[in-house]
């Protein structure tokens, strides 16, 4: 324990430094180790996510050919290049539906579905988790208790929890019967836009609030009661002290669900039904393309998706690049600290754990 | 931290006589803000299990009873149970089905994730900050976008007729699911590495391993909660996925847990078996669930002890 605490002020500035420009066994001849044994992990990205994504561009360019053979007078089969025919198209008009947003190309339908759904979960998430990390901060006791509990939305599979809402969200079911009114939620209406963003809120901003709360505990006592010798109200101590000392953790946090929501698949899926267009997400739609071999389009709106995802992190990682920097002189317990691109490796940590439990 | 201190006072001395102690001057003020703080947890409690509760409660109902807005079923039945094994849901294979997958992707993953994490974490090397950068964003991207190519490829439909059919077979959805796996492993990994000193590798070298023995006998064991914690995360992952399962496996026989749920049909095809269904997803949640718990102990060992002791 007590090596522990002495370490974080001796080894940044002896062994950062120090190890980098001696010979030393610990650090010549490292760039090849690290390769080799980086070797598997990366050959691996590059087969399962680098080449599918690099064919899933070229099949953007491409549709299925479906006219017929002039020398054989069958169906000619394979597919032709199109060239952005699948990324025009949309501009088109041809497939019109009627969604929450009036009458328009399927492909906007889901692409505006996509974005407000997304904006309206992860605004109501943020809320809702930072009010249960600050009051989970106030706890004296029973916090275990509270995080046991914060974690039953976030390990119920999202299928489950799609289904478990369908049940309460029934014409005939508990929700309405607490409502005292019959709401069709499940009916393709403009309820069931409101349906998906309950059980999405319901199922992730528990773990906003862990992650946040993670956040809180860094922050040291001392600060609080320095504010309170100066006279600061408690809503300013928020303000001024919680929200801006919490930021890189909850931005990590919000990202991380931002990314998630827009690729949504399983929630409307299950709950409402394929195809249902008030609540039809960019991957619903790409994947009903897909299923039904119309591969070219398929692959154009998932690249769109694509685009759209690293569009918003890079938007959110130039902010939270300056989170990095400002959030170096901020104490942490028990944490060595990094120098250069290791920095990155430290928060988002927590907040990929949250990523990959939530697909 | 502070848990432990309240409960150590616990044995002498009860809780309002802390409170008393810990601040003689304004008593009424911070009873009133343990009160609201219990109050508070107790609705994050309550908001974060009803609707399981839900679930839970509507499972035990008896089958015709599927719709019922009663808070506790009358009568109780566990029939819905049995029903969920019954020959047409396949469910029993299933759950083989989702252990098969979620298991291998799991193992998989630590394997090729522990030493890239290593490499990461404690090696220097240029091109880090690039190796980090492409790792994160492979988490990032939509799953969606593999689809379109993978399942032409999988169906060996026109340009890939070389490739072997492998739609409901295992493999077409372990491997496109390493895509989100690995890239969380190894940075789940490396934020454990990075905790552990290398003054332990460093020692361990004076005493004349070889910085393999040093990472096999000194590091690895030291990592063991992280490394667990870390499989439990892919695991869950694994085993909730969702979308390239009901992409891949279509033949009943080959379903994961989470697509046979959705697929289920009542006896006359029209009436949804919600009991069943409930049921069925109390099943699958449950070992998550205890799983959680473990993973939560593991999780706050993991950070505050670390092993460096």
């Amino acid at each position: 324990m007590a090596t522990a605490t002495a370490e974080p002020q001796s080894v940044p500035t002896t062994q950062g430094d120090g190890h980098k420009h001696k010979k030393n066994a610990l650090s010549d001849g490292q760039a090849r180790l690290a390769w080799i044994l980086l070797a598997p992990t990366l050959i691996i990205i590059a087969v399962v996510a680098g080449i599918p994504v690099v064919m899933s561009i070229r099949e953007a360019f491409f549709q299925t050919n479906t006219g017929v053979d002039p020398n054989t007078g069958l169906i000619a089969g394979g597919e032709v290049f199109v060239g952005l025919q699948n990324f025009t198209n949309v501009f088109a008009g041809q497939n019109p539906v009627q969604g929450n947003f009036g009458t328009m190309d399927r492909f906007w339908n889901a692409f505006l579905n996509t974005t407000f759904i997304t904006i309206v979960c992860v605004i109501l998430e943020t809320i809702l988790g930072v009010a249960m990390a600050l009051i989970m901060a106030k706890a004296f006791r029973g916090r275990g208790i509270v995080r046991a509990g914060i974690l039953v939305p976030w390990a119920i599979p999202t299928i489950v929890s799609a289904l478990m809402w369908k049940l309460i969200f029934d014409s005939s079911g508990v929700m309405n019967r607490i409502l005292g009114r019959e709401v069709l939620w499940l009916a393709d209406s403009g309820a069931s836009f409101w349906a998906i963003v309950i059980a999405d809120t319901w199922k992730t901003a528990a773990f906003i609030g862990l992650l946040t709360l993670a956040g809180l505990q860094t922050i040291p006592a001392e600060v609080y009661e320095a504010a309170k010798v100066d006279g600061a109200t408690t809503w300013q101590q928020f303000v001024r002290i919680t929200l801006p000392m919490v930021k890189p953790t909850l931005v990590v946090a919000v990202l991380f669900r931002t990314l998630d929501t827009l690729r949504m698949f399983d929630l409307p899926y299950g709950m409402i039904g394929p195809g249902k267009y008030r609540v039809e997400t960019l991957s619903i739609f790409s994947y009903q393309e897909a299923t039904q071999e119309r591969y070219g389009p398929a692959a154009a709106y998932a690249i769109v998706l694509f685009i759209y995802v690293l569009l918003v992190a890079f938007l959110f990682v130039r902010i939270l690049g300056a989170d990095v920097i400002g959030d170096a002189d901020v104490p942490k317990k028990k944490k060595k600290k990094k120098k250069g691109d290791e920095d990155e490796a430290g928060p988002p940590a927590t907040a990929l754990e949250m990523a990959g439990g939530a697909h | 931290m502070s848990t432990t201190t309240a409960d150590v006072h616990e044995e002498h001395l009860s809780q309002e006589e802390v409170e008393r102690l810990a601040h003689p001057k304004r008593p009424l003020k911070q009873r009133i803000g343990v009160i609201a703080s219990y109050v508070g947890m107790a609705a994050i409690v309550l908001y974060c299990i009803i609707p399981f509760y839900w679930m839970v409660v509507s499972s035990l109902r008896i089958p015709t009873e599927g719709r019922s807005t009663e808070f506790i079923p009358s009568p109780a039945s566990l029939e819905n149970f049995q029903a969920v094994f019954s020959a047409q849901n396949n469910f029993g294979r299933s759950l083989v089905n989702s252990l098969i997958v979620a298991g291998t992707t799991t193992i998989l993953t630590l394997l090729f994730g522990i030493i890239g994490a290593y490499a990461l974490a404690r090696l220097r090397f240029r091109g880090k900050g690039a190796v980090l950068w492409l790792i994160m964003a492979c988490s990032m991207f939509p799953l969606v976008v593999l689809l379109p190519p993978l399942l032409k490829m999988f169906s060996s439909t026109e340009p890939f007729t070389w490739f072997p059919y492998w739609i409901n077979t295992y493999q077409s959805v372990i491997i496109p699911g390493l895509s989100f796996g690995l890239p969380l492993a190894v940075w789940n990994l490396t934020a454990f590495f990075k905790q552990l000193p290398v003054e332990l590798e460093q020692a361990a070298m004076v005493d004349g391993c070889t910085p393999g023995v040093a990472f096999r006998k000194v590091i690895l064991p030291l990592a063991a909660p992280g490394v667990f914690t870390t499989a439990i995360i892919v695991f869950i992952g694994a085993w909730n996925e969702f979308l390239l399962a009901l992409t891949f496996l279509q033949d009943a026989s080959m379903q994961t847990a989470t697509v046979a749920i959705s697929k289920f049909t009542g006896t006359t095809g029209f009436d949804t078996p919600y009991g069943t269904i409930m049921a069925a997803g109390v099943l699958v949640t449950v070992p998550l669930l205890v799983a959680v718990l473990i993973f939560q102990r593991r999780i706050v060992a993991g950070l505050t002890a670390g092993g460096v002791k």
